[in-house]
């Protein structure tokens, strides 16, 4: 009996976003609804302690003690681990003044008109925003969120394996041929946006497609390609412990374990050149926010270039912020994995909430696997 | 014809050797855990050469000291409240009749088979609606907290109290009570010093089974959190998220060492109690490590439950 509950327990917890979304939609009205109007804020006005509900881990606690000391206000930090518990939280009326949604989030917030417009007078700093983020599906024109971090999905290669003329394509995990050469075959992400996601760039579609012709051709390669593992927690490690000679993942992961092994320099991080997943994390102010101000001067300290570069070092992703991104140390400004050219950078896409047709991803992905 | 007797050791020996095995698998993923956080390495499950690297950086870390205060907090408050309340539904349920009685029977054990999302979701709303009212009628404004999250652990802390509490009340002679009343005592006096004494092994596991509940709850807590009010469960599912950093491994550590910490005081207690009642605690034998009870408790549990 007692088996059979924390059964159920575990395996709900991972249905939280279902619930959390369905379950507290009525209390929707709490908030000041719609589209109402940036507040009233001018550049460095602080009004009352900042509430910011934040990721575990994302913020250098150096930069929260500068900040309270430069504008003498208090900073109350409380953590999230997913979109969906901070969204129930925000939908169920509790007070926070700055969240940090990723990208398919803010537009399901604007949406549901839980975020305030900026007020982009109190945060000049807002011009050191990098270009490339501009037009970004969710929020065009930063009305509602600035970037906070951003990193992309691509490939981590053994160099002593592949040696350094290797194609820097989505091939190295999808040809059929090419995969059956490593004899211990690829890992791919445990993960059905992604890793369906990936074989459909592969094959010259969009990530975001939902035709099942396309995601039945996404299928067939996966399974047709030779690939030993699904996993999305330890393949930064079996790359480097020579269990795999490719791995599909995060950047910011293979950049934080590649840096702790004894040689950086046998691993590369790629970005395939037929395109690959980008996410965006952003800084925005709930409707319901007790003190906007804070939020807004907050976010422009964040926006400052040397706070900005301060941030990216010690969270290791990377920065959106322009001017921040000059005062980086010049080996990891330069290196095109981490920071793009344009080129590169217009061929990435973010994964959009496809609605209904998400479960089809699921679907296909189960099939692929051999499920 | 002593074939059955040949064979006897050798049942008795697998039976034992399977009890090994089980313990093994129990516990050397804890050991694992507990050597790899003196581990020097930046990643998990790579050793270097031993170190307190990872204690240094967890008691430097602001973010993670508040997360254990407000875990710490929450467990204590709502530890001792589900005690009192457990204790008090499990005596009502087992020592007295009333109308409706079959109905909250029912009704009690529910918490511990509502599936925690569904319980965190129901908290939420509840308190949300509850907070509004309050302020529609008095003006004053409630926010979630820590107040709200021990109300929430409170609330299915009650069910498995009242469940291991009962377990041991059933177990108890009603002739007892009889004997104190022809000798006077009051009611009062019959709790206190005849009921309570025996019963003292379950509200004691009841109350161990509500710490570690309230110690590792992830889900309802992250839906009932306020600002300022992340608990440790929360703040490591979190960190699990972006990077399985050593970090993780001594902070389990320090939680586990006061879990044992606890256990043994709470151990040493029962023993000189049960050293003073005599003969009733028939289970206090096997309890010599301290591990033992928890696991003791939780198999009554699973035995109660499923007789019902």
């Amino acid at each position: 009996m007692l088996a059979l509950t924390l059964a159920a327990c575990n395996g709900s917890s991972a249905d939280t976003t279902l619930a959390a979304g369905e379950g507290t939609a009525p209390t929707e009205e709490n908030g000041d609804g719609g589209s109402g109007a940036a507040p009233e804020c001018s550049v460095d006005e602080v009004d009352g302690p900042l509430n910011f509900y934040n990721w575990s881990d994302y913020i250098d606690p150096d930069l929260i003690t500068a900040f309270e000391e430069q504008y003498d206000v208090d900073v109350v930090e409380t953590f999230y681990d997913s979109n969906e518990t901070m969204i129930a939280q925000i939908q169920a009326g509790v007070v926070y003044d700055l969240i940090v949604p990723s990208d398919y989030m803010v537009a399901i917030l604007i949406e549901e008109g839980m975020i305030a417009p900026l007020n982009k007078d109190a945060i000049p700093n807002i011009e050191n925003v990098s270009e490339q983020f501009q037009g970004l599906y969710y929020d065009e024109t930063f009305s509602y969120s600035v970037p906070y971090q951003w990193g992309t999905t691509g490939l981590g290669v053994n160099l002593s394996v592949l040696g350094t003329d290797f194609p820097r394509s989505w091939a190295l995990v999808f040809d059929p041929e090419l995969t059956a050469s490593y004899p211990s075959g690829v890992s791919l992400l445990n993960d059905p946006r992604e890793t369906i996601g990936a074989a459909l760039i592969y094959l010259g579609y969009s990530l975001n497609e939902t035709s099942e012709d396309a995601l039945q051709e996404a299928a067939d390669l996966i399974r047709a390609s030779n690939v030993t593992t699904f996993d999305s927690d330890q393949y930064p490690d079996n790359l480097v412990n020579g269990e795999v000679p490719v791995s599909h993942g995060y950047s910011g992961n293979f950049f934080t374990t590649f840096a702790e092994t004894e040689n950086p320099d046998n691993w590369e991080y790629v970005i395939p050149e037929e395109g690959a997943t980008l996410w965006v994390d952003n800084l925005a102010i709930p409707t319901a926010a007790d003190h906007p101000c804070t939020a807004h001067t907050f976010i422009n300290f964040l926006l400052d270039a040397e706070n900005g570069a301060q941030l990216s070092e010690w969270t290791l992703y990377a920065t959106p912020n322009a001017a921040a991104e000059e005062l980086l140390d010049p080996e990891i400004r330069e290196d095109p994995a981490i920071y793009p050219d344009d080129e590169t950078f217009e061929r990435l896409e973010t994964i959009q909430d496809q609605g209904d047709a998400e479960i089809l991803y699921t679907d296909y992905f189960n099939m692929a696997r051999g499920g | 014809m002593n074939e059955g007797t040949a064979t006897r050791p050798l049942v008795d020996r697998l039976l034992a050797a399977h009890g090994w095995l089980v313990y093994l698998f129990f516990y050397a993923p804890i050991v694992v855990l507990t050597v790899f956080s003196f581990n020097d390495n930046s990643r998990v499950g790579v050793w270097t050469r031993p170190s307190l690297r990872w204690y240094g950086e967890m008691f430097r870390n602001d973010d993670i000291m508040r997360a254990i205060r407000n875990t710490l907090i929450v467990a204590a408050v709502s530890t001792v409240v589900s005690v009192v309340l457990g204790t008090a539904a499990a005596i009502s349920m087992e020592r007295f009749r009333f109308r409706g009685q079959r109905a909250m029977d029912g009704l009690l054990y529910l918490p511990i088979i509502i599936p925690d999302v569904t319980m965190a979701v129901m908290m939420l709303l509840f308190f949300v609606q509850a907070f509004d009212l309050l302020e529609g009628f008095t003006g004053i404004r409630l926010n979630l907290g820590l107040g709200t999250i021990s109300l929430a652990h409170i609330a299915f802390n009650i069910s498995y109290v009242a469940v291991v509490v009962r377990a041991r009340l059933a177990g108890m002679d009603p002739h007892l009570t009889e004997a104190a009343a022809d000798l006077y005592a009051t009611p009062w006096q019959t709790f206190r010093r005849v009921t309570l004494p025996l019963i003292m092994p379950g509200v004691a596991g009841g109350a161990l089974l509500a710490l570690t509940l309230s110690l590792d709850d992830v889900v309802v807590t992250s839906f009932v959190t306020g600002p300022g009010s992340t608990t440790l469960p929360v703040y490591v599912f979190g960190l699990v998220r972006r990077e399985v950093s050593p970090l993780i491994n001594a902070v389990s550590t320090a939680m586990l060492l006061a879990s044992i910490l606890l256990v043994g005081v709470s151990l040493g207690f029962q023993r000189r109690s049960g050293a003073r009642q005599g003969p009733s605690d028939e289970d206090e034998g096997d309890a010599n490590d301290a591990t033992t009870p928890m696991v003791g408790h939780l198999g009554r549990v699973g035995a109660d439950a499923g007789g019902m």
